[in-house]
């Protein structure tokens, strides 16, 4: 075995080692989303609309993709728990309608009610894989599961009121989608958003959401550089190192998995917050997939991931995902949106499972 | 004093072992006076639910013999064999003749999927069960495409009934009425007012026996030292990485025909959806008879499907009688299931680490004791 990586590393040319460094399916997916930009116009879809929609969904799902970061730096793998978060920023939506807040108010109180539930159950989490070093991610994936299936129970029986949320006819028991008008829906999308509407271009730019983002990956870009943060990093390249040089690698395990799960909270709030729904119950169930293939597709691996990563990465893949129901089924009469979407995210989650040169234990 | 204290850690572990099957027998135990079925109904249930699912469990088996964990990849069989069903009744070869023809369809099918996913695990040592659960998503988009697209222009389909109306494609649901339990009626008994399908418990029988066979042939002796260690294996003379594609190649198969004498007992199947919980009930199936991530035994499969679907099948009436919701239950069931998982997956996991620790201190010990040797 290690002969041949030896061998195979010699025979290789320069540009060999490019596409190794950016890895294949990244050229193939970023071919793939340049080949429906410039085919959308030829088969009739309207190339703003198409870029709004994008952008749209980028600054939805942007956040719960930067909840990635956190546990991919301190060596916890891909967050396959983030439902985690996701629970607890439900609570945190919930409760806020329920105790009566409305408007820009009821999203702040969101947020602040969603961090102490973010921060006891990621606690507790955390707590769990420092207990099970090497095994994150299976364990990861089912502690969501368990929780989002724990939650469904709770949603009928948690003693919630509030007309808007709770199924008309019983009096109890939450709705499976709740709208969010009236409350927080398209809050930061219109907060400055730019509509070139008025000069003929379909064009959106929901700048609210964007800065938000913005702002929160700025203070993880600047988090990393902190004492904490490198120290983190240094967990995640080299526990054995970090140990040596005196870190507590539980302790910065136990603070990435709080930060995650976390910004998982507050990810969730920023989708509904675009998307105009809560979705209860089975909602949060596939919802961490996506978030970390995007980041898998941004060039982030097991264990190294950057912001830069994760913008990209969101993009190519809420790029694929609204751009391939349009141009195919205007191309082809024929909707493989679904199926490219499942291949092309789990492909590239194994892509980066199987990769020899990652993360082997 | 050294003694005293294995015997203690092994009390211990005796019932950390069987934590999880005795708390099933305690949530039956409770569950059942408050779902208010009758016992002949119960056992007609349990009876049926054991033939259907007994043989997909056993798939799991082999797998885990090759310390590969829970083949969360069994998915792939089962896509294997929908395809030979959906083949099969196209053509409209119904009974027993039409289910022996669907399960030499899906053979080749299960081998290539097998063989791949193998590969792949190979690729992803220390990973397997993370790498096999995305795996079975990603032959589930496969599966879609095939289903979805090629069956109509690239394979052939003959009958509307089973395409969708836009002329390709295979519709949501594929009946397969006229074979509806022919395994399991073929030689069925009933005793008492519980049908017992014979047969289906003979097929069930020639696979264990099958299993305690291959562990006693030189390819199943390879695979426990595989699973065991597999630089030890490798060093005396074991290719390890074919071993291992074997295993996940004959769970493959295994799998196939478990889907098949499933989905017979069903009598339809919705052909999208089919094959995406198999494997996570199957899973939570075997956990519950009392397997781990490293051992399970043929016992812990009829263990398992005993309790795990008494309280499948107890669990939403019962759910209904105490919060007056029916929801509660269907919930509670799904939610335990995963719970069941994850408590077996975090066991596995400290035990793993617990057995590194001890070693590396038994390790140092020898260090230091030889070292104080020299220096005397």
């Amino acid at each position: 075995m290690g002969k041949n990586v030896s061998t195979s590393l010699g025979n290789k040319t320069k540009f060999r080692q490019l596409i190794d460094d950016f890895g294949l399916p990244r050229v193939i997916i970023t071919g793939f989303l340049l080949l429906l930009f410039i085919s959308a116009p030829i088969v009739g879809a309207d190339l703003p609309t198409q870029i709004t929609n994008t952008i749209n969904r980028f600054s939805w799902n942007a956040v719960l993709v930067l909840a990635m970061v956190p546990m991919i730096h301190s060596g916890c793998g891909l967050n396959f728990g983030l439902p985690l978060g996701i629970v607890s920023g439900l609570l945190g939506a919930t409760l806020s309608i329920e105790f009566g807040f409305t408007g820009p108010m009821s999203f702040v109180m969101a947020i602040l009610i969603a961090t102490p539930f973010a921060l006891l159950l990621g606690g507790g989490y955390g707590w769990l894989l420092n207990k099970i070093k090497g095994g994150e991610m299976m364990i990861a994936t089912y502690v969501g599961f368990s929780a989002v299936s724990f939650m469904c129970m709770m949603w009928l029986l948690l003693p919630y009121h509030h007309p808007t949320m709770v199924w008309g006819f019983a009096g109890t028991g939450l709705r499976t989608v709740i709208s969010l008008e009236g409350f927080y829906d398209q809050l930061l999308a219109k907060f400055l958003a730019i509509d070139l509407n008025g000069i003929g271009i379909n064009l959106v730019i929901p700048t609210g959401s964007l800065l938000v983002f913005a702002l929160l990956a700025v203070a993880m870009w600047a988090f990393l550089h902190t004492k904490t943060g490198t120290a983190m990093t240094a967990v995640g390249s080299n526990p054995a190192f970090a140990k040596a040089a005196g870190i507590n690698v539980d302790k910065m395990r136990l603070i990435s998995v709080i930060m995650s799960t976390w910004l998982g909270a507050v990810g969730i709030l920023m989708y509904e917050q675009g998307f105009g729904f809560v979705q209860l119950y089975m909602g949060p169930f596939w919802m961490a997939l996506p978030a970390v293939s995007a980041i898998l597709i941004g060039g982030a691996s097991v264990n190294k991931a950057s912001i830069p990563n994760v913008i990209i990465g969101t993009f190519l893949f809420q790029g694929i995902v609204t751009m391939t129901p349009t141009v195919m089924n205007s191309a082809f009469h024929m909707d493989m949106s679904e199926v490219i979407r499942i291949i092309v995210s789990n492909g590239m989650i194994l892509y980066a499972l199987t990769r020899k040169t990652e993360g082997g234990r | 004093m050294n003694n005293l204290m294995k015997k203690k850690v092994s009390v211990l572990d005796l019932i950390r072992g069987n934590s999880v099957p005795l708390m099933f027998v305690l949530i039956c135990a409770v569950f059942i006076p408050m779902s208010g079925f009758s016992g002949s109904y119960l056992l007609n249930e349990i009876m049926t639910r054991l033939g259907r699912n007994a043989f997909l469990i056993l798939s799991l088996l082999i797998p885990i013999m090759a310390g590969m964990g829970l083949n969360f990849g069994m998915t792939l069989g089962a896509m294997a064999g929908q395809i030979g069903l959906i083949l099969v009744a196209d053509w409209q070869i119904w009974g027993i003749p039409g289910l022996v023809l669907a399960a030499i369809i899906s053979i080749p099918i299960s081998i290539l999927l097998g063989l791949m996913c193998g590969v792949l695990l190979n690729r992803a040592k220390g990973r397997e069960m993370i790498t096999s659960y995305i795996i079975s998503f990603f032959v589930n988009g496969v599966y879609m495409l095939v289903v979805l697209y090629m069956m109509g222009p690239i394979i052939p389909i003959a009958h509307g009934t089973l395409k969708l109306p836009r002329g390709y494609g295979i519709r949501n649901t594929v009946s397969l009425l006229p074979m509806r339990q022919t395994i399991d009626n073929a030689l069925a008994v009933y005793v008492g007012g519980v049908k017992i399908p014979v047969l289906t418990l003979i097929i069930i029988a020639l696979a264990c026996l099958f299993i305690v066979w291959f562990r006693k042939t030189k390819l199943g002796q390879d695979m426990r030292a595989v699973g065991q260690d597999m630089d030890v294996a490798r060093d005396a003379g074991i290719n390890v990485e074919r071993t291992r594609i074997i295993s996940m190649v004959i769970s493959t198969v295994f799998a196939g025909f478990g889907m098949i004498i499933y989905l017979q007992n069903l009598g339809n199947f919705p052909t999208y959806s089919a094959h995406t919980n198999v494997g996570m009930f199957c899973i939570a199936a075997l956990l519950v008879g009392g397997a781990s991530v490293e051992k399970a035994s043929i016992g812990n499969v009829f263990l398992g499907v005993i309790l795990f679907h008494t309280m499948f099948i107890v669990a939403p009436s019962a759910g209904t009688k105490i919060t007056g919701d029916s929801m509660i239950g269907e919930y509670f069931r799904v939610f335990i299931s995963y719970a069941v998982i994850t408590i077996a997956l975090v066991m596995y996991e400290t035990k793993k680490r617990k057995s590194q620790s001890l070693m590396g201190q038994m390790l140092a010990q020898a260090q230091k004791d030889e070292e104080e040797g020299k220096t005397e």
